[in-house]
């Protein structure tokens, strides 16, 4: 919306229904998308949205949590909070999986549920669910209005909430009598939050604190994870690195903050993070922690985690504060005021000197790094490595989003994609949710219709929200769903092979597995597929031609493994690897 | 650093529909243990304080406080230190008490500070507001004459006055 008409729309007055002051409120926060489906408790807003005169497009979803994660797919890719609308009891309860995925992973989303009348409220009445109750552990905060007037109050705090400090989901539940009910509408100009502030003073102390860490440090490295995305610090992230000439290694959420090909990269860290991420951290005398929460899947063992290391701690949270990994020194605040800041005491320490210093660990940076590159055996059957690389070299230098599902095809997607900006790589990091591929993806080809969108999904996730396929037709999504297609759920499968005696209890698709080709067709999609490299080329050229909603069944080796991994439990340096004969693949980073 | 202690914690809250239930539930999800809740009014209408009592390590007493202070409808969290702050709950007991031991039973109430608030045939029922050692104290002394029923509110505290601090509720350095 362009900003006169904002203005107007925070200005606007008069008596109208609940249901429309949602929307207004909407309007207000400068929504022009939402992801939902209607239904009994909401009935009274989805009217709203025929009777009314307003900006705001409504995509009707298949399955509320396919809202869900299209609302953070688009929040994910623009920065901007994602909003869906789902309907009580059932509608709102498929809600959880998406508000639990956007809490751990910190993303801007606002979830507006209908609620059964207020005189209704704890009678078990039909499609009655405490909802505030049930995402209560999962959301930065919540709202169950009581009062009509209440409506535009809640709807301004759940957004100033959802996007300011650590983003997060906050839910608004809107009782269906208080959307009927008439009042006097007026849009707050400010929130009354007491007990909420995103702010944080500056600490002069604590950046020459920092600033003397880094320059007693021999083998610094930062550790940055997904707050630098949310902070739209990765240009200070750049200079802050350059500055020090110390490693970065970035998480799965975080890639992209810092470019892969940037010479300081040293990718991902933790379980299926590289062997030289691992390592560097492993020898490293200072962790620049940079918007990372040291979550288990990247330490390890904790104790055993940058044994040898002081600990400088950004974040925007003090919760995180030496939660799980005590810092020697913290900056608490927004990135792009706090990484300047150190960046500019950093500069009047002796740094030409100290670099000069570390000049060792550089290169034995670089030396691991070469000597241990991401890599594959090529072999008679299709790897899903190669895939990847093809459709990265398809899409150089074009404008690409990348999301995926959860398992092995994800792991392979990190490890092989070589990604230089930040919200062009989405996956579910934290909760880890399979199908969050597939909505997720159509969300953020939505918030950016110009971008090309690839979704690199399992054949076990992509079952889970293919349904989404229709509303991807519906509105043109043109959206290419890679399905790495090993009729398997090849992630626990993996483990069951190396942890468990190859018992693989449950978790063999094949022969169950749909015809994705035809599936995509019945939905009206390009459906596409590939068995060996030889057809893996073609495929790609044509998805990316057609540019209209596209599934190719990639048919791969079901026997390949993530390598290398760091064993549950495990130090993060102890990573096992297979036996490589010569026959393997350089990534070409 | 890992033994744990006991805490009290006092958290001033809004008042507002499900913040006891934020509040509380916020333990359980991180797997601490309350040993004690009390909630009530304050000066203000619009704000409570909950005090909690916590039986954890330093670590993770830090940890709850500053989940705790995540939450929008806390406004603040203290931790009160016993010996800058004076901590106080109510006892109600109802203890066996025949004509033989009545007197004794009423003499050791006047030296607890407790008071008989109700006399039956055979029982008698005191009140106690004291520092919640001192009811365990008297609960203690008591029990030789079979307590039939005993209840506590759960602790309240406040900073000492004598302690000078323009501020009513001093911060709490969570940034550090
Ligand atoms: C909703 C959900 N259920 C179960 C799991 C556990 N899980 C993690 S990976 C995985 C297998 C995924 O299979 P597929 O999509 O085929 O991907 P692959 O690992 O084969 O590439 C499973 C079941 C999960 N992460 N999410
Ligand atoms: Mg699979």
């Amino acid at each position: 919306m362009s900003d006169s008409a904002l203005d107007k729309a925070r200005k606007r007055t008069g008596k109208m229904t609940g249901a429309e002051a949602i929307i207004r409120s909407l309007e207000a926060e400068d929504v022009t998308i939402c992801w939902g489906i209607p239904g009994g408790a909401i009935l009274p807003l989805y009217d709203a949205f025929m009777r009314c005169d307003h900006s705001i497009q409504h995509v009707l979803v298949r399955h509320e949590q396919g809202a869900g994660h299209m609302a953070q797919g688009y929040a994910r890719a623009t920065g901007k909070v994602g909003v869906c609308i789902a309907t009580s009891g059932p509608g709102a309860t498929n809600l959880v999986t998406p508000i639990a995925d956007a809490f751990l992973d910190s993303t801007p989303l606002v979830a507006i549920t209908g609620q059964v009348p207020t005189h209704l409220i704890g009678t078990d009445a039909f499609q009655e669910a405490d909802i505030t109750g049930i995402v209560m552990p999962i959301v930065k905060h919540s709202f169950l209005v009581q009062r009509v007037e209440d409506i535009p109050r809640a709807i301004h705090e759940a957004f100033h909430i959802a996007s300011t400090g650590r983003p997060g989901p906050v839910l608004v539940d809107i009782p269906k009598d208080l959307q009927q009910a008439e009042f006097e509408f007026a849009y707050p100009e400010q929130v009354e939050l007491p007990g909420y502030s995103a702010e944080f003073p500056d600490v002069p102390a604590s950046i020459a604190a920092a600033a003397t860490l880094i320059a007693q440090s021999k083998r610094p490295i930062i550790y940055v994870g997904g707050g630098v995305i949310n902070a739209e610090a990765s240009e200070d992230l750049i200079l802050f690195a350059e500055t020090l000439q110390a490693p970065v290694t970035t998480t799965l959420l975080a890639k992209g903050a810092f470019p892969d090909s940037h010479p300081l990269s040293v990718q991902m860290p933790g379980m299926h993070g590289s062997k030289y991420a691992n390592w560097a951290i492993h020898r490293s005398d200072l962790l620049i922690t940079i918007g990372a929460r040291f979550d288990d899947r990247v330490t390890g063992k904790l104790d055993a985690f940058a044994p040898g290391a002081k600990v400088i701690h950004f974040d925007i949270d003090p919760a995180e504060i030496s939660k799980n990994r005590r810092a020697d020194v913290t900056l608490l605040g927004d990135l792009k005021r706090t990484l300047p800041a150190l960046r500019e005491a950093v500069v009047e320490t002796k740094n030409a000197e100290r670099i000069a210093n570390q000049r060792d660990w550089l290169t034995d940076v670089q030396d691991w790094r070469k000597e241990n590159p991401f890599r594959y055996m090529k072999g008679e059957k299709l790897k899903p490595q190669y895939i990847v690389e093809q459709f990265d070299r398809a899409l150089k230098g074009k404008d690409a989003i990348w999301v995926t599902g959860v398992g092995q095809h994800q792991m392979w997607a990190a490890q092989f994609l070589s990604i230089d900006g930040p919200r062009r790589w989405l996956t579910s990091g934290g909760l880890g949710t399979m199908g969050f591929g597939v909505p997720a993806a159509i969300g953020a080809q939505q918030g950016c219709p110009d971008a090309y969108v690839v979704n690199f999904d399992g054949d076990g996730c992509f079952q889970m929200t293919s349904q989404e396929l229709a509303t991807a037709i519906c509105y043109d999504v043109p959206v290419i769903h890679a399905v790495m297609n090993n009729g398997w759920l090849g992630m626990v499968r993996q483990w069951q092979e190396l942890f468990h005696d190859e018992r693989f209890s449950e978790t063999n698709l094949f022969g169950t597995i749909p015809d994705f080709v035809k599936l995509a067709e019945a939905y009206g999609c390009l459906g596409l597929r590939a068995e060996t490299e030889a057809e893996v080329d073609a495929v790609i050229e044509q998805a990316i031609a057609e540019r209209r909603p596209t599934v190719i069944d990639f048919r791969i080796d079901h026997d390949e493994k993530v390598y290398p991994m760091v064993p549950a439990g495990a130090a993060s340096h102890e990573m096992i690897d297979q036996v490589w004969d010569n026959d393997w693949v350089e990534e070409g980073v | 650093m890992a033994t744990p202690g006991h805490h009290t914690l006092s958290v001033l809250v809004e008042n507002r529909p499900g913040v006891l239930s934020r509040v509380s539930g916020l333990f359980s999800r991180r797997g601490f243990n309350i040993e004690s809740l009390a909630v009530g009014p304050t000066e203000r209408a619009d704000r409570s304080v909950i005090t909690i009592r916590v039986d954890c390590t330093r670590h993770s007493v830090e940890q709850v406080v500053k989940q705790l202070d995540k939450l929008i409808d806390v406004i603040d969290v203290l931790e009160v230190a016993p010996d800058s702050a004076i901590e106080r709950e109510l006892l109600l007991i109802k203890v066996k008490a025949d004509a033989e031991h009545r007197l004794e039973i009423m003499r050791m109430a006047e030296v607890f500070n407790a008071r008989v608030v109700d006399a039956g045939a055979t029982t008698l029922l005191l009140e106690c507001v004291e520092h919640p050692d001192r009811l365990a104290a008297l609960e203690e002394l008591l029990s030789p004459y079979e307590i039939v029923e005993a209840v506590r509110t759960g602790r309240v505290a406040m900073t000492r006055a004598s302690i000078a601090n323009e501020a009513a509720r001093p911060k709490l350095n969570i940034l550090g």
